[in-house]
């Protein structure tokens, strides 16, 4: 009995029930929501998040109050570097790919610096990042035309490519693994969980704090550059702020994956559930016919109630 | 990491510390007066009473919002969903005045819901991030879009004029002085009374340790509820000035400034993991923003690179008050 309650407790075990009940609630209130063809369209939606929330989660897991708010920004810059090195051709794709790793990376050691040298809390650091990517954003747009995505990358995201699956959901599924293994496997894994737990004492143990946590924000740089570029291909051409709905909801998908806000506990794989249950349910509150307001209304209300299952706070003791 | 010694006033420098620890908006000070300088150097015209008079009747809002952000913050707290109280006040006590016929008593009675409202939204949040226990962050994200969607209910489009009594008042001047510096001696009053209880020294003692002041016997549940009601009180107080200085209803009016309120209690030189803040300090925070703004205009920036200058200073001033900030707490 006791481990049926401790399954039953397991953050990705309730994210997953709660993934087929709200698939449920969604086929009853219309039908065809659960189909073969809408369940895809999730996962391609569904994955865009769930990069950026890998970057996310690793940032999370370093603790000292580790949150990345600049992600939005990264994504949507990426998106418009991408359309315009690639313009429209399947040439451009490959330095596509390498320049936006390049300026998510270049931001995401500029947040790093600002964390451990300069000890700024990262909150700060990447909300005043977040301002200057907004103000890059308005420049860049303003001297070049915002771009359009290759062939070659739509299809990518957007059509099937193996055993009918689009590609990006195998990237997603492929991220899903690098990041169990290097969480669970390797040394560079186990050192996040050290210094998210207790960072002096990872720093006694000899791990390399500054630059570790450093390493943390130039890789959520990189997954919200590849995000970024996925988006491009997944609307075709990049508009305003496209990477700013990114921001909150990648940390709702972390939390909602039972990674804990404080650090040192958690894991990717209840985020990618995490990720894929707050799209379902947007994609529910978008097919019933509701207004706006009545939409943002529930939509509040149920993260609300879903967040209770999940790590609530200890109550005081004295 | 650094071990904390407590010599205070001994040196000059200790000297200068030790009035940083009485005076944490010092730094804050000092910044706001270099900007007012150079704004001044740059656009002399910036510096005369009518334009400062403008500065704080476009900024007062941040003002009030970034104040309301320094109560929660004080407890360790953080609440993403003052924006959204304010668009949800703003566009409330638009509606109700219009609906009332727009006289004195109607403006008066729709401000009295509207503290009202800005109070339950306090409310709401204090019961879901102490009672229920939700971590605050992800917890006044979901109320904030939960308080969005209720001001889209009361006014699904923005544009719904406030009536002329009430923005004439908040522009215009009475006894000869602009009726917004009576509002910033309203507010002085208002932060000088609420000094002098205990709240503000128990929501310091909840964010400083919050196990400590448990086991003291606070009853921290009620302190941090009380810091979030004080945040909503002081949402709405935005709100009303916000209203007084676009004259119109927007439900989404406030979204963009939840993040700048909190940057605002940043560059005042309050810590945003709690227990060491200034309201004074959040004013002038906000002020800094107002002016490094103008001051990015004034220097003549293209209009295109305008956003990413203002962006890069406000990163380098966010920089300089957590720094700063440090050195009068080490």
């Amino acid at each position: 009995m006791n481990f049926v309650a401790a399954f039953f407790k397991q953050p990705l075990v309730i994210a997953l029930v709660l993934i087929v009940a709200l698939l449920a609630l969604g086929e009853s209130l219309s039908p065809g929501f659960a189909s073969a063809d809408q369940i895809l369209r999730l996962l391609i939606v569904a994955s865009l998040l769930g990069i950026v929330a890998a970057g996310q989660n690793v940032v999370i897991l370093g603790g000292r109050e580790g949150i990345d708010l600049s992600v939005g920004g990264v994504v949507s810059l990426s998106a418009i570097i991408a359309g315009n090195v690639m313009n429209g051709a399947d040439g451009g794709i490959l330095p596509a790919v390498l320049a936006c790793l390049v300026a998510g990376a270049f931001f995401g050691l500029l947040n790093g610096l600002g964390v451990t040298l300069l000890r700024i809390p990262p909150l700060v650091m990447t909300l005043g990042m977040l301002g200057v990517l907004q103000g890059l954003l308005v420049v860049i747009r303003n001297g070049i035309p915002s771009g359009r995505a290759a062939p070659g990358l739509s299809a990518f995201v957007t059509q099937p490519l193996v055993l009918g699956i689009p590609g990006i959901i195998w990237l997603w599924i492929a991220i899903g693994l690098f990041m169990a293994l290097m969480l669970n496997r390797t040394v560079f894994g186990h050192r996040i969980y050290a210094i998210g737990s207790n960072e002096h004492a990872a720093y006694m143990a000899g791990v390399p704090v500054r630059l570790m946590r450093v390493g943390l924000f130039m890789i959520s740089g990189m997954f919200a550059a590849i995000a970024g570029l996925c988006l491009l291909g997944y609307s075709g051409s990049s508009f305003a702020n496209v990477g700013e709905q990114y921001m909150l909801s990648s940390i709702i998908a972390v939390v909602f994956g039972g990674t804990s806000l404080a650090g040192g506990k958690g894991g990717y794989t209840g985020t990618m559930a995490g990720a894929l249950l707050l799209v379902i349910l947007q994609g529910i509150l978008t097919t019933v016919n509701i207004d706006e307001s009545g939409r943002q209304m529930v939509f509040g209300a149920t993260l609300l109630l879903l967040m209770l299952f999940y790590g609530r706070g200890k109550a005081m003791r004295a | 990491m650094t071990s904390t010694t407590t010599d205070i006033g001994a040196s000059g420098a200790g000297g200068l510390r030790s009035w940083l620890q009485r005076y944490p908006f010092l730094p804050a000070l000092v910044i706001v007066i270099a900007l007012l300088a150079l704004n001044g150097i740059f656009s002399p015209n910036s510096l005369s009473f009518r334009s400062i008079t403008g500065l704080f009747s476009t900024y007062m809002a941040l003002i009030m919002l970034a104040i309301a952000q320094t109560y929660v913050v004080s407890a360790g707290d953080i609440d993403l969903s003052a924006g959204a109280t304010l668009s949800l006040v703003n566009v409330a006590i638009v509606v109700l005045m219009e609906r009332w016929g727009g006289g004195a008593g109607a403006v008066l009675l729709a401000l009295a819901l509207g503290v009202l409202i800005g109070l339950a939204c306090g409310l709401v949040n204090g019961i879901v991030v102490t009672a229920l226990r939700l971590q605050a962050i992800v917890a006044t994200f979901a109320t904030s879009i939960f308080f969005t969607g209720l001001a889209l209910y009361v006014m699904p489009v923005a544009g719904t004029p406030a009536p002329a009594i009430f923005w004439r008042t908040y522009g215009g001047r009475l006894l000869g002085v602009p009726f917004v510096f009576y509002v910033l001696a309203a507010l002085a009053l208002l932060l000088f009374l609420l000094s002098r209880t205990r709240i503000v020294t128990e929501l310091l003692a909840v964010g400083d340790d919050q196990q400590a002041a448990y086991q003291t016997g606070l009853p921290v549940v009620a302190v941090r509820i009380k810091g979030y009601l004080l945040c909503g009180l002081f949402s709405a107080l935005a709100a009303f000035c916000l209203t007084g200085d676009t004259a119109s209803g927007d439900p989404l009016v406030g979204g963009k400034m939840t993040l700048y309120s909190v940057a605002a209690v940043v560059l005042g030189g309050s810590a945003l993991a709690g227990g060491w803040t200034t309201v004074v300090g959040s004013l002038l925070g906000a002020l800094t923003i107002g002016l490094v703004n103008s001051l990015v205009f004034f220097i003549g920036t293209p209009s295109e690179w305008q956003n990413f200058v203002q962006g890069l200073a406000i990163l380098f001033v966010l920089m300089a008050g957590v720094l700063a900030g440090r050195r009068a707490r080490a």
